[in-house]
């Protein structure tokens, strides 16, 4: 009976808790450099004093006291949480609609697995690039408003165009509609096909069948998308900067002016503080819809 | 809304509902494959009606040109006498039970079953009302708060069959409704179809390819092959009477045989096989030339089998062979032979031995064994 025949030193039980353990270890450690110990220091900075010219390793709140009683904090979260939630609309409209045609619309699976990948195609560009195209576009002399004008519908260019913030919106969602898209597109299909004729078999019309079966379904999708999207357009500074065209700022753009100018402490606690309200702001979507519990659930 | 007037009523609701006549119903495919190919097929009201075929002959796709989940690419279709292609299954007054049961994985036991009645409009308090008692009729009663999920396949199927019924639909059109069960559930189900069948008082129509579940469930079993219908009969007639060799083949049961057409006298005609076995079966009024070739079947239930040693051979109606395989089935036991001078497309003689019989005199593997039986039990077969 070789296989009763216990290793010396260890018991079984151990060695499978070590192996377990020596599993998780590489992730462990990754996490540990690259996030934990960074997010330590920045909440050790962010109770630190400081005067013009260096940091002073001394415990004060003074940090998050002048960061949460300052007007510029509150309009700079309304302002964001403003753009945050146009851009969540759009991204959530037109992500819905692109996932809805690719997995419903297409009957081949390859081109619609083709048509998926085109989309990503201007990820193959850097962000920056991306943004600075639509400068040429929405422009006082841009090709939107030359055309408009050649075709007589506007006598004088429309201002709004650019640096606005239609423009800031126009470029946030042409950035994150992907992150809308992907997990939107997955959530659509998983849902077994034999569900849209069973809801037909029933009498069910199509605004029926959208909002009972594929709305339900989608749930979990369309959270992680809206994570995604409203954590990056909170997280954002420089799309704000450049296509507000300076007039804007935002929360990490004024955290940005703050390191500039030597301030770590204070931009430190600003970050302290955002990242408080982004982690509650996602938590609140969490309540409403169990991602975890929707994801595991194998349909 | 009451419910009664949620089901579409006509004229001829009075006289039995559910009565479906398919007329030259052609189903083509954009790549040009007949799935169906010209049926004509009737079903009378509050018949239980079994589609059976191998995978492929075009069963499932005439289901779902009834339920409305197709459209047929030529033909009609009439329930209750009225041509219902192009209508809703809503408006058809069908429901389907599907294959996968296709159950809402978000929605309870109740909001699956109320889901028909949601859809119409019907208020919470109501249809929920009307969802509990159908939902007693399949004994779900405990589980209605339960996610399709959280059940085991018979009680998913159970659902299915709630929501399917709700509406009282004037035919239910089940899509292989037993194949995701174990043996004992199936048989189970099986008889539960039936009588819920029989109580709902609606047509039918269930899709199988399986023979025995056919055989043991339907008023009228349809044989369909590659497209056609090659058999539409009460289930005993198909089994006991096939019509074709496709049909005597598929139902199992049988062994076909066939010989060259001596002389045809007074309904009486006599084969002759390649080997030279003699055979005279009863073939009625059918004009048939000699030398045509004739295919016959014989219940293998029917044929009695003894050893060749010591026997004598029948001139007639008695065919000799090898003992290939001998299976102990319980109530008989299944003696295979390799007939003499079989080709070897021949499909080997099989019968059926009752257990007490068998055991009297038994045959073993490797003995040269002669099978014969009487004239009665033999039945022409047409020509396919």
């Amino acid at each position: 009976m070789a296989a009763t025949v216990r290793k010396p030193g260890l018991s079984p039980i151990m060695s499978a808790r070590l192996k377990s353990f020596a599993l998780v270890l590489p992730l462990a450690l990754v996490l540990l450099v690259f996030v934990v110990v960074p997010l330590a220091v920045v909440l050790a900075v962010s109770v630190f004093r400081y005067d013009n010219f260096e940091v002073i390793p001394a415990f004060t709140f003074e940090n998050y006291q002048s960061v949460l009683s300052s007007h510029l904090t509150l309009s700079l979260y309304l302002t964001m949480l403003k753009l945050a939630a146009m851009t969540w609309i759009c991204t959530l409209l037109i992500g819905y609609s692109v996932a809805a045609f690719l997995v419903f619309h297409v009957r081949s699976r390859l081109v619609a697995i083709g048509l998926f990948l085109l989309c990503t195609v201007p990820f193959w560009t850097s962000n920056v690039i991306r943004m600075i195209s639509w400068l040429p576009l929405l422009g006082k002399q841009g090709v939107i408003n030359q055309a408009l004008m050649a075709s007589g519908l506007i006598q004088e260019p429309l201002q709004f165009l650019l640096f606005s913030d239609f423009s800031v919106v126009v470029s946030y969602v042409h950035l994150f509609t992907i992150f809308m898209i992907v997990p939107i597109f997955n959530a659509m299909s998983r849902i077994d096909r034999s569900l849209f004729e069973a809801a037909h078999d029933a009498g069910a019309a199509r605004w029926q069948t959208v909002l009972w079966v594929v709305l339900p379904l989608t749930k979990s999708g369309i959270v992680l998308g809206s994570i995604f999207v409203v954590t990056l357009v909170m997280g954002d500074f420089y799309v704000v900067k450049v296509m507000s065209g300076g007039t804007d700022a935002s929360v990490v753009s004024a955290m940005y002016d703050d390191i500039s100018t030597l301030l770590f402490p204070h931009a430190a606690a600003s970050a302290a503080v955002l990242m408080i309200i982004l982690t509650a702001m996602v938590a609140a979507i969490l309540r409403l819809v169990d991602v975890r519990k929707e994801l595991v659930s194998g349909r | 809304m009451d419910i009664e007037t949620l089901v579409p009523m006509n004229a001829s609701t009075a006289t039995g509902r559910g009565a479906v006549e398919l007329a030259g119903i052609v189903k083509r495919y954009a790549d040009g494959t007949l799935a169906v190919d010209g049926i004509n097929l009737r079903i009378a009201s509050g018949t239980y009606c079994c589609l059976l075929g191998p995978s492929g002959c075009g069963k499932t796709t005439m289901l779902r040109m009834i339920a409305g989940h197709e459209t047929p690419s030529d033909g009609e279709i009439l329930i209750d006498g009225g041509n219902v292609v192009g209508l809703s299954p809503r408006e058809r007054g069908t429901a389907m039970m599907f294959q996968s049961y296709a159950l809402f994985p978000h929605l309870n036991v109740r909001d699956n079953v109320a889901f028909t009645l949601r859809v119409r409009g019907i208020g919470k308090a109501e249809r929920y009302r009307e969802a509990d008692r159908v939902i007693e009729q399949v004994q779900l009663t405990e589980l209605a708060q339960r996610l399709p999920a959280q059940l085991s396949g018979g009680q998913q199927q159970r659902v299915a069959l709630a929501r399917a019924i709700i509406t009282r639909p004037r035919v239910l059109l089940l899509d292989e409704p037993l194949s995701a069960l174990d043996e004992f559930l199936r048989l189970q189900m099986r008889s539960e179809l039936r009588e819920l069948q029989r109580q709902l008082g609606i047509t039918f129509i269930h899709v199988t390819h399986t023979q025995l579940e056919a055989v043991a469930v339907a008023d009228q079993v349809v044989v369909m092959d590659r497209g056609h219908v090659v058999q539409s009969d009460p289930a005993r007639t198909v089994y006991a009477e096939p019509r074709s060799a496709y049909v005597a083949r598929f139902m199992g049961g049988q062994n076909v045989l066939a010989g060259k057409l001596e002389s045809v006298a007074d309904g009486l005609a006599t084969l002759r096989d390649a080997a030279g076995r003699g055979f005279a079966l009863r073939v009625g009024g059918a004009v048939r030339a000699t030398g045509q070739r004739l295919q016959f079947s014989v219940r293998r239930d029917h044929v009695r089998i003894a050893k060749l040693a010591g026997a004598t051979v029948p001139p007639l109606n008695a065919v000799v062979g090898l003992v290939r395989a001998v299976e102990y089935q319980g109530t008989f036991v299944k003696v295979t032979l390799t007939l003499d001078a079989a080709a070897a497309e021949d499909d080997p003689f099989v019968a059926y031995v009752e257990e007490g019989d068998y055991f009297a005199g038994p045959i073993g593997i490797a003995d040269r064994a002669v099978a014969w039986w009487e004239m009665d039990e033999m039945h022409a077969l047409a020509a396919e």
